[in-house]
């Protein structure tokens, strides 16, 4: 046979795998955003805080409390048979932050989700992004009720540099967080290209 | 005689005594017992969460299943209608994704899987990719 030892069953293709993360405060639409673009339904996978937390996290006191856990959802979008985007929702809780650090690397971006008439929710998320110069798009939800804002007035309610990108989306609208997630990874190749070439322009 | 009630009611084999039951009382098999309690395997990296889990021709062999546990049969399983990634594995599985890394680990080191390595951190992927997950994207 040409190619040498072949198995029975036709060999599996072995997708390049991206990841792209969502933060944002509680309750502000993380899961629904992963939700309405994922082929699968959200999954929910844990981590054990005694493994996970072990540099961090001062378990004195507590050893029997071995099984705390901590969530995270995620997502999954097969753009190709050969290339799968993962999306994974920050864990909420301020105490589990160390977990972003392992979910942050090598992904392409990340969405900050935010809530006009919370927005200081997600100040800690533009916060850990901008420290750890991590590409980040802020995407307002745009829940019922709530009063609109051109994105210049989040832009500067939230200090942001003018490089970072700003929309508008409904995290229950497939075509709106495709919009957002476009943004994201655009704003990767902006990046990109601007390393790549610093002496151009 | 009610000072020695008292203390007997505080031992802990007191009928009394708060009890767990069925869910309460959390997992029958704790994670870690899973992986004879280690909380790492002999792969030379950590597998990230994205990476994906590919069987090897020879985990189609009957015979492994004689030498691996039951959660190292799941995986690969798992893996062979479509490869799956670690965190997928951990959510199907109902495992903490630690405990998954191990198990894969042990299978990666037996030579029945091998695991992708994504894009290595700090390291944005090429920019043509980026292009086609644009593309792929706008195609939704």
């Amino acid at each position: 046979m040409a190619f040498g030892r072949s198995s029975r069953k036709k060999r599996p293709v072995e997708p390049v795998t991206l990841k792209i993360l969502v933060a944002g405060g509680f309750g502000v639409g993380k899961t629904t955003l992963v939700g309405a673009v994922s082929e699968i339904r959200p999954l929910r996978t844990e981590e054990s805080l005694s493994e996970a937390g072990r540099p961090v996290d001062d378990l004195a006191g507590v050893e029997a409390k071995t099984t705390t856990t901590v969530a995270m959802d995620f997502g999954r979008i097969t753009l190709r048979e050969d290339l799968v985007l993962y999306l994974f929702g920050t864990p909420g809780q301020d105490r589990f932050w160390f977990l972003w650090d392992e979910l942050a690397q090598g992904a392409l971006g990340a969405v900050v989700l935010a809530d006009t008439r919370r927005l200081e929710d997600c100040f800690a998320a533009v916060d850990y992004f901008e420290r750890r110069a991590i590409p980040f798009t802020v995407a307002v939800n745009c829940f019922e009720g709530a009063d609109k804002f051109p994105t210049e007035t989040v832009q500067a309610a939230l200090d942001l540099d003018p490089e970072v990108p700003v929309l508008m989306c409904d995290a229950r609208d497939r075509g709106s967080v495709r919009d957002v997630l476009v943004t994201v990874v655009e704003d990767a190749v902006t990046r990109e290209n601007r390393v790549r070439e610093p002496a151009a322009t | 005689m009610s000072a020695e009630s008292a203390r007997s009611s505080a031992t802990p084999t007191d009928p009394q005594a708060s009890r767990w039951y069925d869910a309460e009382a959390g997992p029958v098999v704790r994670p870690y017992a899973m992986t004879r309690g280690r909380t790492s395997s002999a792969s030379r990296h950590r597998l990230d969460l994205i990476a994906i889990v590919v069987p090897e021709p020879e985990a189609d062999d009957p015979g492994r299943d004689q030498t691996l546990s039951p959660e190292h049969v799941e995986i690969i399983e798992l893996c062979s209608g479509m490869p799956q990634s670690i965190a997928e594995l951990a959510a199907g599985l109902d495992l903490p994704v630690g405990v998954v890394r191990v198990l894969v680990g042990d299978l990666v080191e037996d030579e029945l899987v091998h695991v992708t390595r994504p894009v290595p951190p700090a390291e944005l992927p090429d920019v043509n990719i980026l292009r086609e997950v644009i593309n792929g994207l706008r195609a939704l």
